[in-house]
């Protein structure tokens, strides 16, 4: 039971991180929604990890090993965005993507 | 003993770039440097051992065997790649080292520091790639890939750079959660990760259907196949020439690699040829919109780039090609060989490009391509090495490409698949049509003296024509000990034939360039109805060629490309299933 719940909260996670990748023009949202997107995947294993459990065990420990290297992949990769995202702050004082819209247009950080 | 060379192969370069980063200042150039002998070394002492073996080099780490444990595996496949970028990699490495020179009277630069570290990253990260013997060991290094390749976009620290550094790690990351996604329904459909146990096992349920379509998106985009380019073009052109060499010669091979893995060996049953003829498809789109879009470029580096973008798609045509008339699942044999020798001779051409743009760079101060002019003759033998790698590029004998073209061919003639013959000669003209143009810049007299800005060492341009050279040559050696080609697939390519047959795509590239190529080549002595017609074609051709450009520049647009990317997972989930 609570495998299938852990895997629908999953699923709407991932689901929700996807659409804010694809709406939100902000760097540092995409990077939250890339990180929401990461821990419905991260759901999903620890529901492979429940239902393969082996008698007497609470999961499958290989997926659980697997979902703590995707944690810390996913740390550092939000944390070389993040350091990126400054440095792009620093040089330009705003932070966009689109390489044609000049700074002045561009929103602003800090809001 | 043979199989402990493959730890080394990863430990050696990790342990340079450790040793590198703790030792700093002075010591790490010269770390670095004494690193790739030995990383060299070490990958031709795999590819010798594998064929001494006659068989793929196994090694347990810590003993156990899989499923409990995980296995590093080196088959022909990886050995080849190993020996490609190794080689590509110490040619980059000699050829950087008057970019990143630290200042007089400073301890430490930036740039320097960070250049040499992500070198050794990169070549450790694929090493690791071409080994691991288990998805989730390669998704580690496809991770350990973006981000060794990432900083070397921004290394000169300019915004336009670091923009574009952010845009390919945010893409690059979408591109990993998926791949990620998918290994977790394969472990949970299956109970293992490990690729020989797998393709034992995999049948086509849904789970897995749905894994495979999510794990081949998510490697396109981290390989840039069209319409999934957005990140590649700024990234691959505002990094530094070295950087740019490594990125667009090595870094897309390492997830196209994995994907070549997950077709051909995990489950080669189960994408079916309507998943196939897809991405064959993706491929070709690729090809038409990269070269079209080099034709079209204002600078050097961004020409290049976008060949980069094309020659992607021309990888991607093999997986149709692999399906023999009745067969039901994908088979290693010449498709797959020309499919591997094409990006190795990728590798090495687009290499040699690179660096050769970096020191036309260096001596005007820009890389325009209307201002090349003249370049010819300041810099004979950067723009010779630059032809030659043209020349590879383009598939004249005897080419890596050439072999790969030979290949590619026959296994569309013996599949019946004529269409993509077609596509593989119009890629030649294409790819000869922005190469010729470009060498008609460059060799056009200029109109004033030319004055360099820095003189070009004749060392790196000694390098940049080696690695042409060696790219031109790539078809005369005996691939057969590592790739599946049957005996007599692969001719002589020295013959009057072959060289015969390799001028017609050239010549119909001239015609090309001059139609629709940035910059009309102008030419004496040509009758003026001539050049009428001449100017009428190609002011109609030009108006669709803008209308191809919007395309790109919508294609460009952060949305749509995430939208392409789901709509393209939901495809080949589709075309995997009706092909079951």
């Amino acid at each position: 039971m609570s495998a299938i719940v852990f895997g629908l909260c999953g699923a709407v996670a991932a689901g929700l991180g996807l659409y804010g990748l694809i709406t939100e023009a902000q760097p540092l949202r995409k990077i939250l929604a890339f990180n929401v997107l990461g821990a419905g995947v991260f759901l999903v294993f620890g529901v492979v990890a429940r239902r393969g459990a082996a008698a007497g065990f609470a999961g499958d420990p290989v997926p659980q090993a697997l979902v703590i290297t995707g944690m810390v992949v996913a740390f550092a990769a939000t944390a070389m965005a993040v350091a990126l995202l400054l440095r792009l702050l620093n040089l330009t004082g705003a932070t966009t993507l689109d390489a044609d819209t000049t700074a002045v247009e561009s929103d602003s950080m800090g809001t | 003993m043979g199989a402990s060379l493959l730890v080394l192969s990863i430990v050696v370069p990790i342990a340079g770039l450790l040793l590198a980063f703790v030792a700093g200042g002075h010591q790490v150039e010269r770390i670095a440097l004494a690193t790739l002998p030995i990383g060299l070394t070490i990958a031709v002492a795999v590819a010798v051992t594998m064929h001494q073996a006659d068989g793929p080099l196994v090694y347990l780490l810590g003993g156990w065997a899989p499923p409990l444990g995980v296995a590093l595996r080196a088959d022909g496949l990886s050995a080849v790649m190993m020996v490609t970028t190794a080689v590509v990699i110490c040619a980059i490495g000699v050829f950087a080292r008057a970019d990143f020179v630290i200042p007089e009277g400073m301890a430490e630069a930036r740039a320097p520091l960070a250049f040499w570290i992500l070198l050794l990253g990169v070549w450790g990260a694929l090493n690791t790639v071409f080994l691991g013997g288990d998805l989730f060991t390669l998704y580690v290094a496809l991770e350990l890939l973006t981000f060794a390749a990432v900083p070397l976009v921004s290394l000169d620290g300019r915004a336009e750079t670091v923009r574009a550094a952010l845009r390919y790690l945010l893409f690059a990351l979408l591109g990993s959660v998926l791949y990620l996604a998918g290994t977790a329904l394969l472990y949970g459909a299956w109970g293992t990760l490990d690729i020989v146990l797998l393709s034992r096992l995999v049948s086509a349920q849904p789970a897995t259907i749905v894994a495979a379509a999510l794990m081949t998106v998510g490697l396109l985009a981290k390989t840039a196949l069209f319409p999934l380019h957005l990140w590649l073009p700024p990234a691959h052109a505002g990094a530094p020439a070295a950087a740019s060499a490594a990125l667009s010669a090595l870094v897309v091979k390492g997830s196209f690699f994995i994907a070549v893995r997950l077709w051909f060996q995990v489950m080669p049953a189960l994408p079916g040829p309507s998943a196939a003829q897809l991405l064959a498809a993706l491929g070709a789109a690729a090809i038409l919109f990269g070269s079209i879009a080099a034709l079209r470029q204002e600078r050097l580096k961004l020409l290049i780039a976008y060949s980069t973008l094309a020659q992607i798609g021309y990888l991607f045509l093999m997986f149709p090609l692999a399906y023999h008339a009745g067969a039901t699942q994908l088979e290693s044999g010449g498709a797959l060989s020309g499919g591997m020798l094409q990006a190795i001779s990728h590798a090495t051409a687009k290499a040699a490009m690179f660096m050769a743009a970096g020191l036309i760079y260096e001596a005007l101060g820009h890389d325009r391509m209307a201002g090349l002019a003249g370049v010819g003759r300041v810099l004979p033998i950067t723009l010779a090495a630059f032809a030659l790698a043209g020349v590879a590029l383009i598939g004249a004998p005897p080419s890596g490409a050439y072999a790969a073209k030979t290949l590619l061919l026959r296994a569309a003639d013996e599949t019946a698949q004529w269409w993509w013959a077609v596509t593989i000669q119009a890629g030649g003209i294409l790819t000869s049509s922005y190469v010729l143009l470009l060498l008609a810049h460059a060799v056009a007299p200029a109109p004033a003296p030319i004055a360099l800005r820095a003189r070009v060492s004749r060392t790196r341009e000694a390098v940049v024509f080696v690695l042409a050279l060696l790219s031109l040559c790539l078809g005369l050696i005996p691939w057969h000990a590592y790739l599946p080609i049957a005996a007599q697939a692969l001719s002589s390519p020295l013959t009057f034939d072959a060289l015969s047959s390799a001028l017609w795509p050239i010549l119909a590239g001239g015609v090309v360039a001059i139609l629709i190529g940035r910059g009309a080549i102008k030419f004496g002595g040509i009758p003026g109805v001539v050049v009428g017609s001449v100017d009428r074609i190609r002011r109609t051709a030009l108006v669709w060629i803008s209308g191809v450009m919007r395309v790109d520049d919508m294609l460009q647009q952060w949305p749509a490309a995430v939208l392409a990317l789901l709509a393209l997972t939901i495809v080949f989930g589709i075309a995997m299933w009706v092909g079951r």
